[in-house]
């Protein structure tokens, strides 16, 4: 009798050992190196919000795509009025919120009237500034009409800020996120890491994984030591681009460099007197060295910009040979604008590395042509203060990472404080065009005028470098927008 | 004793409503506006405004300030801005790892800190000593994060006896737990120890050449019984001051080991906080540790009286 039993077990154990060998992983740690501060995408602008839930949790009427491009969501397919006004959205049907509560067209008009409502407090409260009337048509049709056509529309629909809530949860999705998509939240231990496992009632194509877990490594130093002991399997965002070479010929796996939609640039305040002169802008732009700062400050990753444009963008167009580096010319320029003996003036930084390490390479290279530049490194709340929102300052070094965002260039009262009418004048024209080509053609010129007035010193696109182990597949190679988008990743074996 | 008490008490009392109102004039006059910080660079300055009337900002400094020092008197910490969860709940999450963390790391220090000491200051001006103190300056030279990155390269990534950072929480185990804490407490315990061993080193060689320890040893006594019996209780006072001193910065001041092992400790609390200007967050916290290190010094003084019965008998 015993002995049969110890025989079953056996049997049993070696059955279970079996059957996991065969069967993939379903489970999953990924690496984020900044804590959320709450998990409500409708409510704040961190990006790290939306690394955990975009497109896992939470899922809006249309999404953004791999490569930026603007897929069906929630909304499986639209018409648009023939004077580009009224957007009519065909809804998926049977689509059940991770509470069980159905989702309809209500939860629709909900949302967005209350994104875009006088006492919202959505960071990205613009993307809703066209909508004049959401109308639900029928529980599953719904016709949002616009004051003025909006080419970005669609593509404004698909940020994280614009996903569709459930009115019974959207006042508590800040702790316990409720949303429609295919992982719904299980646990945040504070501090430590967050729990998304599998939905059940999800609408579209099942996720592979069961679990997943983002763990929060707040220290670049940790990353390869976490990824090296298998305590952490991805880090799409990997936070240490110097030790990308530590893990870059192991086997075990796979370095992806893409592009991210983060501009880094050396910020002037256009109104700040010798910055307010052309020729004294221009002669910075020829003072920096691109590739150096590069090497220097991303370890050697990441493509020089000449505008305000991503190289993976179409509308990309490459003014990097406007300013080439020449210090020759910076000189010239100074003694052109009265300034042959230099100036002094100051470089903030924020906290990022592109800034701290780049600045320092930049103060040398402007040191070279006479521009004598004083470090002053500043956290992130004293930069938004100082520099964003109080506009005291003379330079500073920050990556623009919003998506397609040439406009803030003729946003009133914006930081650079840089003011030309022909510039305004193109990107009114371009929220109003729809035409592909003529979107092009703007939007070509818009980078054009930026480069001639050396608005600011256009650096580089800033990389992404993601690391995760070899057996997984299905992660973004790009960040067209700043999303880890778990849908389609599994463990091969 | 009891005067001795009631003064200590009082110190504390006045130290900690002094500390509070330093805190919280501190941390008005640091620029960044936490609600510019919630809602980014897209957001309009009205719509900055609103929020901040939403989080209270805007109401006059003695108003918020008479408002959370009252809070704090029935033991109402606030609400995180960023959270929006209170910050009793926030601080109960850390305290459950870095308290235990503290300990370990006292504990560990101690135990080595004091045999080193004793053996040191035995072997004065040997080589042993010569040896033990070199050991011990290295301890306070090496930068503790490098050298917590040695410990997870050699434990975590080779020997894969523990994690490389992270804490599970006690809810996975008790075991599973205290195994990831324990490369942070050898990081932390080091330097601390080093310190410790020269300071009970010192302390001993000061009180053997005193003329009691040479009565003792003229009566007989052997050395390894004069050592432990009247050497080293009498040494033990700068020893109980550093290490009240150094409980104090275990509990919170671990910010860089926090980090490089991901520990969701106090240290990190306060230094998320402080990035993202959760102003009642830092206040609140900071408060509850300051309170915590005047416990700890309390606890020094009422040891002090313990070892030493002079100041029991005093008035």
């Amino acid at each position: 009798m015993k002995l049969w039993k110890t025989i079953l077990a056996a049997a049993a154990l070696v059955l279970a050992a079996g059957t996991s060998a065969f069967a993939a992983r379903t489970d999953l740690v990924i690496g984020i190196t900044l804590e959320p501060p709450h998990l409500d995408p409708t409510a704040g602008a961190a990006a790290a919000i939306d690394e955990v839930l975009y497109a896992n949790v939470f899922e809006g009427l249309t999404r953004i795509g791999p490569n930026g491009e603007v897929l069906p969501d929630l909304a499986e397919s639209w018409s648009i009025s023939d004077d580009g006004k009224a957007y009519t959205f065909k809804l998926h049907t049977g689509v059940k919120f991770h509470d069980g509560t159905d989702f309809n067209a209500d939860d629709v008009k909900f949302s967005l009237d209350r994104a875009r409502a006088d006492n919202s407090v959505n960071a990205q409260k613009g993307l809703f500034a066209a909508i004049d009337t959401v109308e639900v048509v029928d529980p599953a049709t719904v016709k949002v009409t616009l004051k003025n056509p909006q080419s970005s529309f669609l593509y404004n629909m698909g940020w994280g800020d614009a996903v569709i809530v459930a009115p019974e949860t959207a006042d508590t999705n800040k702790e316990k996120p409720v949303g429609t998509g295919p992982f719904k939240f299980q646990s945040w231990a504070k501090g430590s890491s967050i729990t998304l496992i599998k939905s059940d009632t999800y609408w579209g194509a099942p996720v592979s994984l069961d679990k997943a877990e983002f763990r929060i490594v707040p220290d670049a130093a940790a990353a390869v030591p976490a990824l090296l002991s298998g305590d952490v399997q991805a880090f799409p965002f990997f936070p240490d681009l110097d030790g990308v070479a530590q893990v870059q010929g192991d086997p075990r796996f796979k370095v992806v460099i893409g592009a991210t939609e983060g501009e880094t640039i050396l910020s002037m305040n256009n109104k700040k007197p010798p910055l307010d002169k052309l020729e004294v802008r221009q002669a910075i732009s020829f003072a920096l060295d691109r590739k150096a700062i590069i090497d220097g400050a991303s370890a050697g990753l990441g493509v020089p910009i000449g505008s305000h444009m991503s190289p993976a963008s179409k509308a990309y167009v490459d003014l990097t040979g406007l300013y080439p580096h020449n210090v020759e010319k910076a000189r010239e320029l100074l003694k052109e604008a009265g300034l042959e003996n230099g100036f002094k003036a100051t470089l903030k930084l924020p906290p990022p590395p592109y800034a701290r390490l780049g600045g320092e390479i930049i103060a040398s290279q402007l040191r070279d042509v006479g521009i004598d530049l004083q470090i002053v490194p500043v956290e992130w709340a004293q930069w938004l203060d100082q520099v964003f929102t109080k506009k005291d300052y003379d330079l500073t070094i920050v990556s623009h990472t919003e998506p397609n965002d040439i406009d803030i260039y003729s946003r009133k009262d914006y930081y650079f404080n840089y003011d030309n009418p022909t510039f305004d004048t193109i990107i009114a024209d371009l929220n109003l065009t729809s035409d592909e080509a003529k979107r092009m053609t703007l939007l070509g010129e818009a980078q054009k005028i930026l480069a001639d007035d050396a608005v600011v010193g256009f650096l580089y696109e800033l990389p992404k470098a993601g690391v995760w182990d070899a057996k997984l597949e299905g992660f973004w190679e790009n960040a067209p927008i700043q999303a880890n988008d778990l849908t389609k990743v599994k463990w091969t074996e | 004793m009891t005067v001795y008490l009631l003064k200590r008490l009082a110190i504390a009392l006045i130290t900690l409503v002094l500390a509070s109102m330093v805190v919280f004039a501190v941390l008005e006059i640091i620029p960044g506006d936490p609600a510019r910080l919630m809602l980014g660079l897209n957001a309009s300055a009205d719509q900055v405004e609103l929020l901040r009337n939403q989080m209270g900002l805007n109401a006059p400094l003695a108003a918020r300030y008479l408002h959370w020092a009252g809070g704090l008197l029935s033991l109402d910490f606030g609400r995180s801005y960023t959270y929006s969860v209170p910050v009793i709940e926030l601080v109960r999450e850390r305290v459950v790892v870095s308290l235990p963390l503290a300990l370990i790391a006292l504990a560990l220090s101690t135990i080595i800190a004091i045999p080193v000491g004793l053996f040191s200051a035995g072997r004065h001006g040997r080589a042993g000593d010569t040896i033990a103190m070199g050991a011990a300056q290295l301890g306070v030279a090496v930068p503790n994060f490098w050298f917590a990155l040695m410990l997870i390269y050699l434990f975590a990534v080779w020997l894969r006896l523990v994690p490389a950072g992270g804490f599970p929480g006690w809810s996975a185990g008790v075991w599973p737990a205290l195994k990831s804490l324990v490369l942070p407490a050898i990081a932390l315990a080091l330097p601390q120890a080093a310190i410790l061993a020269r300071v009970t080193r010192s302390a001993l060689i000061e009180v053997l050449n005193e003329d009691y320890i040479r009565t003792a040893r003229a009566k007989g006594l052997p050395y390894r019984a004069v050592l432990w019996r009247h050497a080293l209780r009498n040494a033990m006072i700068p020893v109980l001051t550093i290490l009240g001193l150094q409980f104090a910065f275990l509990l919170a001041g671990t910010i860089i080991i926090e980090n490089v092992f991901y520990l969701p400790g106090l240290g990190r609390l306060v230094f998320q906080a402080i990035t993202q200007r959760d102003l009642i967050v830092v206040e609140s916290v900071v408060m509850l540790l300051v309170a915590a290190v005047i416990a700890v010094n309390l606890l020094v003084d009422l040891s002090y009286a313990v070892v030493d019965p002079r100041l029991r008998s005093r008035q």
